[in-house]
């Protein structure tokens, strides 16, 4: 039963990137990137990774892709506009994004990786927490500078002048 | 089914569309999207590698809050640009922007 | 010390002149017409040494006075030494030197009054006297030849004095030539001699004959004494190389009458003295015969000469035939005596037609007249009442060449005659010859000098104009004349031992006795022979001057016997053409030699201008210029513009192209970007 239903969220993901960009209309696009973080949330959890998967829902999907699609609201025209790109750019980075990805599974399969013991399912949260205030302290406080300065450039972006 | 190598794969290909979508869309949020799938298939990296690995603490979990937090805050400055570029130019056609051309 | 005075009144002697030179070259100008001031004092300086050296020869004995050398440098075994060697022969010839230099010098102040190098005129004079002091100093063959060839570009400069004319600069050329042409043979002889005795000195070569350096070889001897004797056939004007000495009366007369009659020419002759002692009876036989046949055939050719130098010069080369020949047939005192006896008397001749071309030479400009030859004596006649003192030098001089009784020219040139007579009869045969050339040249130089003094002095007028015109040459030209006629009266040569004109005894005999030869010829039995033939000579001497004299005095004075006809007949067989052309010598030298030789180096230049340098130097030149043409055409067609502007035209081919990558567009960079990515990742990767 987990099987099949990993493979429906690898697939959900897949197909769902897969139209994100290839669709020519960006409302389509934008809801199968939804579709896509749907589903790499649901990957999340296969990989006990259950905060993540959370996180993922209410920050990507609640956050980012309601902030993309306010941007695809205010910027695209009416009617909508091609927005495919040439046919040599798009041969040419077909063929780069191909070889990547071979590249990548060739390294993935001939790789003998270090398959660890299997691990505790146990709740991640309070572990995430812990090691966010112990060792990682340094780098939280640093995102925390960065989303203030995000946020400041962002109102400074926008002003209405 | 659910062994290191299929995540990997997973994000691979997640990777290769998003480099795709980056490098061939002319609109500039469809670009955006790119990007976000560039970093989903690195986010999936990390936790699939925290649950393979044998690591003893989550440190693949933390990385992958940060990648997040950090796209949130990308993903709100370059709408911010997008938006001004609308503003600006009357469209948001990247082959518009070509001030840099030689 | 002696010794040490000495050498330096003979250093002294040697440089004078040489100082009188240096100055008169370089500070000449600043002395204007007063340059001859300095030129008499220096050489009245050397004058007063000569005497010195003179006075000795009445103290000593025939040993020297000074002989010493010093080294001058060496290569190996051959050493080069300069020294002087005076014995009384030196002494001797000093103050004829001396003194003949000296009154030229004084004479040449009113010759050449006005003339424009008048400085440099003295400054010759000074450098000839200084190198024939050399030469009578010398005491080695090889410090003679430096100074040999000295007195030769001396005689080249002072003959080519007024080069201006073509026909002097032409003589100079030619007795400096001629002279070298006896000065190789003159050199392989010295080197010879060297080789075998291994000394330039000339009593180290004495020595070295009398060791027996030569003593397998005396043929070798033979040669090497014939060789050194060339140099003086060209210094004295020995056939054949005579014929330099009448061109040479294109000089200044004063010159000539220092160099050409007293004292460059004599110094053949004194070189043949100094070495007698080391020439083979065989050498000497040549010897005599050269100066015999010199001395009849300059006589000849004498006759028939119109120039009054021509004359002169002509019997200058006949008297140095007479004293070769003496010194050929053995009677090296008679050589030597007749040497000095001659240059007395030869220079006041010349001395004298100088005073008379002078007076000519007036006498035409103020005439206006530059077409007639002031040096013809057919323009002459009847000068005696215009030029007394002249005349009475002139005549003097004439009657001692021409060996009349009281003059000093028949003590000598019996003596020449004697030896003439004693050698024809110890060797009988042929060499009756010589005989024969001294007594016809002795008629004959009567005959042609008394026609020099009847054509100038004596008779009317040829030319009207120029008679009333000319007038007496003043004191500083007489003086001298005077002094050196005085000088030919026999007395000067026999004081204090005897005053008979037929003696020849005096301090000169006593001087100058006769030396040993070491090369073979038995001196006992040629001074025998002299004494034996002593009066025999003297009567027949005196017989045939006689005769030449009336000859002259019916053919000239008198008018008796027409010279026109006796020419014209004797040109029947072309004899008056023969003497008058000079027996055709220079032209058949011209055809012999000149022509041929001309030839040759016209051909060698041709091959050398024509040949070698047009077509071979010119034609590495010809293919540099192809070669640097075809190199600049590659450089600048090939280098310059395909491949240096080539590289420029690359690049701006890249950039063009290149350029279209920079769109503007951030994507494409991103595209290249990640290509780059791929391309390292395959490059560096093992799969």
């Amino acid at each position: 039963m987990a099987e099949y239903l990993f493979l429906f969220m690898a697939a959900l993901v897949i197909a769902s990137a897969f139209w994100v960009v290839f669709s020519p209309n960006l409302i389509h696009s934008a809801v199968s990137l939804l579709f896509t973080l749907f589903g790499t949330a649901g990957l999340y959890v296969f990989l006990y990774a259950d905060f993540i998967a959370a996180t993922q829902i209410v920050i990507y999907v609640g956050g980012i892709l309601v902030l993309i699609i306010f941007g695809v609201m205010l910027t695209s025209k009416i009617d909508s506009p091609s927005i495919a790109s040439s046919s040599a750019n798009q041969f040419i980075g077909g063929m780069g994004a191909f070889a990547i990805f071979v590249m990548q599974v060739a390294v993935i399969f001939n790789t003998p990786w270090n398959i660890g013991s299997e691990q505790s399912r146990d709740a991640t949260v309070g572990s995430i927490g812990k090691l966010l205030l112990t060792d990682y302290l340094l780098p939280f406080e640093i995102i925390s500078i960065l989303l203030l300065a995000a946020l400041m450039g962002a109102a400074l972006l926008s002003r209405r002048n | 089914m659910d062994s290191l190598q299929s995540y990997l794969t997973i994000a691979a290909m997640l990777f290769s569309m998003g480099i795709y979508g980056v490098v061939t869309r002319k609109n500039a949020i469809a670009i955006l999207m790119g990007i976000e799938l560039i970093l989903n298939s690195a986010n999936i990296n990390f936790i699939a590698f925290n649950r393979f690995g044998g690591m003893q603490n989550l440190d693949g979990h933390v990385f992958s809050i940060f990648v997040i937090v950090l796209a949130a805050a990308e993903a709100a400055v370059a709408l911010a640009i997008v938006i001004n570029l609308f503003k600006n130019v009357g469209s948001v056609d990247v082959d518009g922007a070509d001030l840099l051309k030689g | 010390m002696m010794d040490n005075s000495n050498l330096t009144l003979a250093l002294l002697n040697l440089f004078l002149p040489l100082l009188s030179f240096a100055i008169l070259i370089f500070f000449g100008k600043k002395f204007g017409d007063k340059a001859h001031l300095v030129s008499l004092a220096l050489i009245g300086g050397m004058l007063a040494i000569a005497i010195r050296f003179f006075s000795n020869v009445f103290h000593h004995g025939a040993e020297p006075i000074l002989e010493t050398s010093i080294q001058w440098f060496t290569t190996g075994k051959f050493s080069v030494d300069l020294g002087f060697l005076i014995n009384n022969v030196a002494a001797i010839m000093l103050l004829v030197v001396a003194l003949i230099s000296f009154l030229v010098h004084l004479y040449s102040v009113e010759y050449m009054k006005g003339d424009p190098r008048y400085s440099r005129y003295f400054a010759f004079l000074g450098i000839f006297t200084f190198s024939m002091n050399g030469i009578v100093l010398a005491d080695s063959l090889v410090m003679m030849y430096i100074f040999w060839e000295l007195v030769g570009l001396s005689s080249y400069l002072l003959i080519g004095f007024w080069f201006e004319k073509e026909s002097a600069a032409n003589a100079s050329k030619k007795a400096f030539l001629t002279n070298r042409v006896g000065d190789i043979g003159m050199f392989i002889g010295i080197m010879i001699l060297f080789f075998e005795i291994g000394s330039f000195q000339i009593s180290g070569l004495i020595e070295g004959v009398h060791n027996g350096a030569f003593s397998g070889d005396m043929t070798l001897l033979t040669i090497a004494g014939v060789l050194v004797f060339m140099g003086a056939v060209g210094k004295s004007a020995q056939f054949p190389l005579h014929i330099w000495l009448p061109d040479a009366m294109e000089g200044p007369t004063p010159v000539s009458a220092l160099i050409h009659a007293a004292t460059m020419v004599a110094a053949g002759v004194y070189m043949v003295v100094r070495i007698f002692p080391i020439l083979t009876p065989d050498a000497l036989e040549i010897i005599a015969y050269v100066g015999g046949i010199t001395a009849l055939m300059a006589a000849i050719i004498a006759i028939t000469q119109n120039d009054i130098k021509r004359v002169l010069a002509y019997s200058t080369v006949s008297q140095l035939g007479y004293m070769i020949m003496a010194l050929g047939v053995g009677a090296y005192q008679a050589g030597f005596f007749h040497l000095t006896t001659h240059a007395m008397f030869k220079a006041c001749l010349f001395l004298c037609s100088g005073s008379v071309i002078h007076a000519m030479h007036h006498a035409l400009h103020e005439l206006k007249d530059h077409d007639t030859d002031p040096q013809d004596m057919r323009n002459m006649g009847g000068l005696r009442d215009k030029m007394p003192i002249t005349f009475w030098a002139m005549f003097i001089s004439t009657l001692a060449i021409s060996g009349v009784p009281f003059f000093s020219g028949f003590l000598s040139k019996d003596a020449v005659l004697a030896g003439s007579l004693s050698y024809y009869h110890y060797h009988h045969g042929w060499s009756l010859f010589l005989p024969i050339a001294g007594f016809g040249a002795a008629v004959i130089t009567a005959f042609y000098m008394f026609r020099l003094i009847f054509m100038t002095f004596f008779g009317n007028s040829q030319n009207k104009d120029i008679y009333s015109h000319v007038h007496e040459s003043p004191f500083k030209m007489t003086f001298p004349l005077i002094l050196l006629a005085g000088l030919s009266f026999a007395i000067f040569f026999t004081l204090p031992s005897t005053i008979n004109p037929f003696d020849s005894h005096g301090w000169f005999t006593h001087a100058v006795p006769m030396v040993d030869n070491v090369a073979g010829l038995n001196m006992h039995e040629v001074e025998e022979g002299l004494h034996h033939a002593h009066h025999s000579a003297m009567m027949i001497s005196l017989a045939v001057a006689g005769i030449g004299i009336l000859m002259a005095i019916l053919f000239y004075l008198f008018k008796s016997i027409d010279a026109k006809k006796v020419a014209n007949t004797l040109n029947k067989v072309k004899l008056y053409n023969l003497s008058f052309n000079k027996f055709y010598i220079d032209e058949i030298y011209n055809i012999l030699l000149y022509k041929p030789f001309l030839a040759f180096s016209w051909l060698c230049s041709k091959l050398d201008w024509d040949l070698y340098d047009q077509k071979f130097i010119d034609g590495w030149g010809w293919i540099t210029i192809k070669l640097s043409d075809k190199s600049g055409e590659a450089d600048y067609n090939w280098l310059d513009q395909k491949i240096v502007d080539g590289f420029g035209r690359l690049t701006q081919y890249f950039g063009r192209n290149l350029k279209l990558t920079q769109n503007g567009v951030v994507q494409n960079y991103l595209l290249g970007g990640i290509m780059g990515l791929l391309l390292l990742i395959i490059v560096f990767q093992q799969f």
